[in-house]
């Protein structure tokens, strides 16, 4: 009697646990459908206008280009650049390297309002930079950086170290070695560092809005839009947009992480 | 031995405070069969990597077909090696993995195709072009890298105890065909084992390794039937090995006093310039060994009380106590005559050996 009591309680708390984190994303499609120009209950009816809105409000789909500008940039570069790090960070044992790793991970633990307000100061004070979209993929970078060094440094260090050396013992130089070994190997810890350099400039706020000039990204538009009721609707219609693609998104790298799973059993990697 | 191959001369190798290898010298000559053996930590790995380039030398050169390799990385060196994980490109099947080293060479297709199907051919792997790494068993992974390896035609093929993760059968049905792939391919082999039994199976010479040191360089027979010292001794085989003082040499035949278990004799081989007092020992295989109830007129004969013996099917093994020694003598007999050496236990009997089947070490 009294574990089925325990169950039953251990149900309800899971189902409105789940209600609670999903409710309030489930709010965004329905109300880009409801025909009412405030978003309130009761619905009123069903309509597409919303989503009509959101092609013809070119700023709201200007800032949507300039996010997915700046979102691609700034993983590029930080995977390129955190494949480097881990790559020297997995090889070599150098003088400092625990000291350098952790200098290059101390920007996740950085308050973003502090890293904005000093990033500011060195844009405007120190180098005199025009505050652009440029800035903002900067300070992404600066972000970015050591969550793609993690995610790359757990792919190369489950490789063995002799597959690197195999491959210069068959006559193979560091470039080409790198070209036909390492980087085929890291390929899915490269598209994760990818799809996470990705998510987290694309929704990236604080260091935005502080480094932002004229060219406002997709959070920072959103977030004026909220003073004009009537442009809201088109908001939320093009968030329902960015709801499904990610929903996509994610379903596609799961897929293929354990594609990469499967593959691995009973190899050496 | 033929044309020299390999020179390693004065070679030493540090990490830090540990010197891994100790200013070794040696030559291995064209087309042999080599191995270096010892236990782990006695530089023999450190030393085969010296070879491939992955280590430079702190001190001393080596020399691969009369160049000096210093300057070389090991991508232009004219070796290559089988590596202890094997080190199969997980991502690439059989057929990429074996063609490797050969895209460089930028061949056209049909020669390339039938390079690796000769090679599939070689180590018995026809048809298995298009597995992955994934899709092998650890005795079809050795092979390929075996093949990888070989397509490139080193003139020098390292292997890094590259039976050591197989099972016993897959084990001895490896070296054997190992052993026929070399002498095929006519290539040097360098081997690094740990296992005493391997190498003396499969190897022209071996070379005994202890910390960072090479104790002796022979022939399996040789180093089996005279070592040159306790270790090496000890390291291969079994080795019944009684310690004394000497008493004198005498045409060849050193007079030893082995405490406990009395006088013995022993050839002197070749260099020993010992003098009388020195502390030696006196060491006979237990297959050289006789037990006899009576003590035998002629040679060495200690006594001692059976202890316990195994059956082994082809032969048995026989453990005698003998008093004021620890370690129980071992003798072993073929079972043909398992009538005339087997016995209660508790029973006294006479172990003993002609002369000239003992060998005198320096201690």
């Amino acid at each position: 009697m009294r574990t089925q009591w325990i169950s039953t309680a251990l149900l309800l708390f899971a189902i409105f646990y789940l209600a609670f984190l999903y409710i309030p994303v489930l709010l965004l499609p329905l109300f880009s459908f409801n025909d009412n120009i405030y978003v309130t209950f009761p619905l009123k009816g069903f309509t597409f206008k919303w989503y009509q809105a959101m092609w013809n409000n070119a700023p709201l789909v200007d800032a949507m280009w300039a996010s997915i500008k700046v979102g691609i940039l700034v993983s590029v570069a930080s995977t390129v650049l955190g494949m480097l790090a881990a790559m020297s960070m997995t090889r070599y044992d150098f003088p400092g390297k625990a000291a350098i790793t952790s200098l290059i991970m101390v920007p996740l633990v950085i308050p973003y309002i502090i890293l904005g307000v000093s990033l500011l100061i060195l844009a405007r004070r120190a180098i005199g930079l025009d505050l652009s979209l440029w800035t903002i993929g900067l300070s992404h970078v600066l972000v970015c950086v050591p969550l793609s060094m993690l995610v790359l440094m757990a792919r190369l260090e489950g490789f063995d170290k002799s597959l690197v050396e195999a491959s210069y013992d068959l006559g193979e130089g560091a470039w080409r070695t790198f070209w036909r070994i390492t980087f085929p190997l890291a390929v899915p810890g490269i598209i994760s560092s990818f799809l996470l350099c990705f998510s987290t400039s694309f929704d990236e706020f604080v260091l935005a809005f502080f480094l932002s000039g004229t060219e406002p990204t997709l959070p920072i538009y959103m977030y004026s839009l909220l003073r004009f009721p009537s442009k809201v609707p088109g908001a939320l219609a093009l968030a329902s947009c960015i709801l499904m693609a990610s929903i996509i998104v994610i379903v596609f790298a799961e897929w293929y992480r354990r594609r990469g799973v499967e593959s691995k059993q009973g190899s050496i990697v | 031995m033929a044309d020299t191959m390999i020179s390693i001369r004065e070679v030493a190798k540090s990490f830090g405070p540990v010197r891994a290898v100790d200013r070794v010298s040696f030559d291995i000559g064209q087309g042999e069969f080599f191995s270096l053996l010892g236990p782990s930590g006695c530089g023999k790995t450190t030393l085969l990597r010296m070879l491939a380039g992955f280590e430079s030398p702190t001190e001393g050169e080596i020399l691969i077909d009369g160049q000096p390799m210093s300057a070389v990385p090991p991508n232009h060196r004219p070796t290559n090696m089988v590596f202890q994980s094997y080190a199969i490109f997980p991502h690439l099947n059989v057929r990429d993995n074996i063609g490797y080293g050969l895209a460089r060479l930028r061949l056209p297709k049909a020669e390339l195709n039938a390079t690796i199907e000769r090679a599939l051919d070689l180590i018995k792997l026809p048809g298995y072009g298009d597995r992955m790494a994934s899709q092998l068993s650890g005795g079809q992974r050795q092979r390929v890298a075996l093949a990888r390896a070989l397509v490139c035609r080193p003139k020098v093929l390292l292997l890094d105890e590259p039976l050591g993760a197989l099972d016993k059968k897959l084990r001895e049905e490896m070296q054997l065909e190992l052993r026929q792939i070399q002498r095929e391919v006519g290539i040097t082999f360098v081997f690094v084992t740990h296992d005493q039994e391997e190498a003396l199976t499969m190897s022209d010479r071996i070379a005994v390794m202890s910390k960072g040191q090479v104790l002796q360089i022979d022939s399996a027979a040789a180093l089996y039937e005279h070592p040159n010292c306790r270790e090496v001794a000890e390291f291969i085989g079994t080795m019944n090995v009684f310690e004394g003082r000497l008493l004198s040499v005498q045409g060849g035949i050193a007079r030893v006093d082995a405490g406990p278990v009395g006088e013995l004799l022993a050839p002197v081989n070749g260099s020993a310039s010992l003098a009388p007092g020195a502390s030696v020992s006196v060491a006979v295989r237990p297959e050289k060994l006789e037990i006899a109830a009576a003590r035998p007129a002629n040679g060495n004969a200690i006594t001692g009380r059976r202890l316990a013996e195994a059956y082994l099917g082809d032969r048995s093994h026989y453990y005698v106590g003998a008093e004021g020694i620890a370690k129980p003598i071992a003798a072993a007999a073929q079972n043909k005559q398992r009538a005339l050496t087997s016995g209660a236990p508790g029973e006294t009997v006479w172990v003993h050996w002609p002369v000239e089947a003992g060998v005198l070490l320096e201690r």
